[in-house]
């Protein structure tokens, strides 16, 4: 689909809500979890898969368990028929419930194996670099990959091959598998840690699209050396209430009376439908 | 028929099976002695990597090297004086050196990753086989100092079980080259082949026993030398054993026929079934553990097309030392006296 970014950014809301229900209609169709991981990152796929990535240049889901966000967003995008999108986690499918590599051009590695995404992505924006291409690596992580050491090594060799066409955007929901990230390992999504390693860090809020958008926009137009992180501030769960900021919603599906209250609440809060209506 | 041995049913299925590798062996004239080997020279295989760098340098301006800081180690200092824009420096960060290895892949580049065997292989295996063999990209990753052979340094650096987790990957060529001249050739055939590939090499100065102008051919095995007794399938530095081996052999009037395997995978099973169908039995040698190798591939294909005994030279599970070369080649089995000996089991075991 080809719609302007004057219509996309009009139409924000709707197509948020939109990317929701084909997001939760594939985790109840497979009765399968990471719900709360996709729902958390739909606006950055928004703001940035669907508003900045040219042809030219490359996307990566690192955080590949939110493959149902990234299905869903290629699906708006026309990448991904609606025909194979109903193929989600069955029996040679396309569509696992991490990405697979070489079946569709906006995937092209595997992910889910937390901590590959900026390594790839710090490679392909050197790539560009050596060939002088004008192009963008975008690549989306969640806080807690940022656990992660290749994370932090893929984050210096940025910085000392100045890729300033790198633009890393973690998903900071601050809660991971099994508790906080505070719980866990500490904040290694801190603004400040990016910060003092040298990126040029801007923390947003990650639901709201403009921002994103806009954010996105004026870092592509800093040619100074720097790569780009954004530290995005979002809801686990975001959109369904049950759901928001609740870790069990980072492994648990849906049973069918959750799946109707989850896309009657998504209709309210971005269709202004009424639920009863 | 009661008179029968009781195997003769399982033996009559092996004929069937190894009859025509049998006729087609027979057409072969079959040298009355081995043929010979002389060097002149010694090197150290990594240094064959390097040349082949060079001329990679100068030949395919697709083909970049990364380095995790041992530069000086791998023998890209030519590489990189020639083509300074084409070496991209990782630091000891290895795991990141392998996902932007993918990464430039697909930007068109031709990403040789390099590193000692232990970190280019162990220590980074899940960005191996994620970003890298799953994701099928055109990373080739090219290791030193592999085995026992690296000598002082000791067990942490001697990694032995590199071919068999490189093997286990689908999609990934895995590549042990035997000298100078074939590390060389092999290095420059990788980068014609598209896909991802595991080149291994070493740090000590060996015997150059073939060509300076070969052709490598992945997967395609090299009849070093023929025989109709005993078949010696080796890779890497343990050609050169091997030859040996078949030259005490042929004193004792035992006609060896040594086959490099310096393609580990995709294994040319033809020429090693063409191989035993001749001389009845097979002798592995490898610079690796004993489990997961060359060897147990061999077995494999022996297993599952006839019935030969194979004896294994190789290090029996364990870890290595600290010691010179000579030193722990000997200790842990992996001399020509070693396939001497594994020779004469297997012969006995026909």
């Amino acid at each position: 689909m080809t719609l302007s970014t004057d219509h996309i950014l009009a139409h924000a809301t709707h197509i948020s809500g939109e990317l929701r229900l084909k997001t939760l209609s594939l985790y109840n169709q497979a009765h399968a979890g990471h719900i709360g991981c996709s729902l958390s990152c739909i606006d950055l796929m928004i703001g940035v898969l669907l508003l900045h990535k040219a042809e030219k240049d490359t996307f990566i889901l690192s955080k590949g368990h939110a493959a149902a966000a990234l299905y869903a967003s290629l699906n708006w995008l026309g990448e991904i028929s609606d025909d194979v999108l109903a193929t989600y986690y069955l029996d040679g499918t396309t569509l696992p419930a991490h990405p697979a590599p070489g079946q569709f051009k906006g995937i092209p590695f595997a992910t889910g194996s937390l901590g590959h995404g900026l390594p790839i992505a710090t490679g392909i924006a050197h790539a560009a670099r050596i060939m002088d291409e004008d192009s963008y690596a975008y690549v989306l992580l969640s806080d807690g990959e940022t656990n992660e050491g290749t994370t932090w090594e893929a984050a210096h060799f940025a910085m000392q091959h100045k890729l300033d066409n790198l633009i890393m955007i973690i998903d900071k929901n601050g809660l991971q598998g099994f508790g906080t990230t505070n719980e866990v390992l500490g904040d290694t999504a801190d603004p400040a840690k990016w910060t003092a390693i040298g990126f040029e860090t801007v923390e947003v809020n990650g639901h709201d699209i403009e921002e994103i958008y806009s954010t996105v926009k004026t870092l592509k137009t800093h040619k100074n050396g720097l790569p780009k992180a954004i530290i995005a501030h979002t809801v686990k769960g975001k959109g369904v209430s049950y759901m928001e900021n609740k870790l069990e919603w980072h492994y648990l599906p849906m049973n069918p009376e959750q799946y109707e209250a989850a896309t009657h609440e998504i209709q309210e809060r971005y269709f202004n439908i009424a639920a009863n209506a | 028929m009661s008179s029968l041995p009781p195997h003769w049913g399982s033996w009559k299925k092996q004929w069937a099976i190894i009859k025509p590798y049998v006729a087609l062996a027979g057409n072969i004239p079959q040298p009355e002695i081995m043929k010979k080997y002389t060097f002149t020279e010694k090197k150290d295989t990594r240094s064959g990597f390097g040349a082949g760098m060079q001329q990679l340098g100068q030949q395919n301006e697709n083909v970049v090297a990364l380095c995790a800081d041992l530069v000086g180690s791998l023998k890209l200092d030519a590489f990189i004086k020639e083509n300074p824009d084409r070496f991209i420096q990782c630091g000891i960060s290895e795991a990141n050196m392998i996902g932007v290895s993918a990464g430039l892949a697909i930007g068109g580049k031709i990403p040789f990753a390099t590193t000692f065997a232990n970190f280019a292989t162990g220590r980074v295996y899940d960005q191996i086989r994620q970003s890298v063999a799953y994701s099928h990209k055109n990373v080739k990753i090219c290791a030193s100092h592999a085995g026992l052979t690296l000598g002082e340094d000791g067990a942490t650096h001697q990694i032995l079980e590199d071919l068999g987790m490189m093997k286990m990957l689908p999609g990934m060529t895995v590549i042990n080259p035997c000298d100078y001249n074939q590390t060389k050739a092999a290095t420059i055939a990788i980068a014609e082949y598209d896909g991802p590939v595991y080149l291994r090499f070493g740090r000590p100065v060996v015997p150059i026993f073939t060509a300076d102008d070969q052709k490598f051919e992945i997967g395609k095995a090299w009849m070093v030398s023929e025989g109709t007794d005993v078949s010696i399938f080796a890779t890497g530095h343990l050609v050169w054993e091997a030859i040996q081996a078949g030259e005490i052999l042929e004193a004792e009037g035992i006609s060896a026929e040594v086959v490099n395997i310096h393609t580990i995978k995709p294994l040319d099973e033809e020429a090693i079934l063409k191989s035993v169908a001749k001389t009845g039995c097979a002798v592995s040698a490898e610079e690796h553990n004993r489990l997961g190798g060359l060897g147990d591939s061999i077995a494999q294909v022996l297993v599952k097309n006839t019935l030969v005994p194979q004896e294994y030279v190789a290090v029996d599970d364990s870890f290595g030392e600290s010691g010179t070369p000579a030193q722990l080649m000997e200790k842990y089995g992996l001399t020509a006296k070693d396939i001497v000996a594994a020779a004469k089991r297997a012969i006995a075991r026909k």
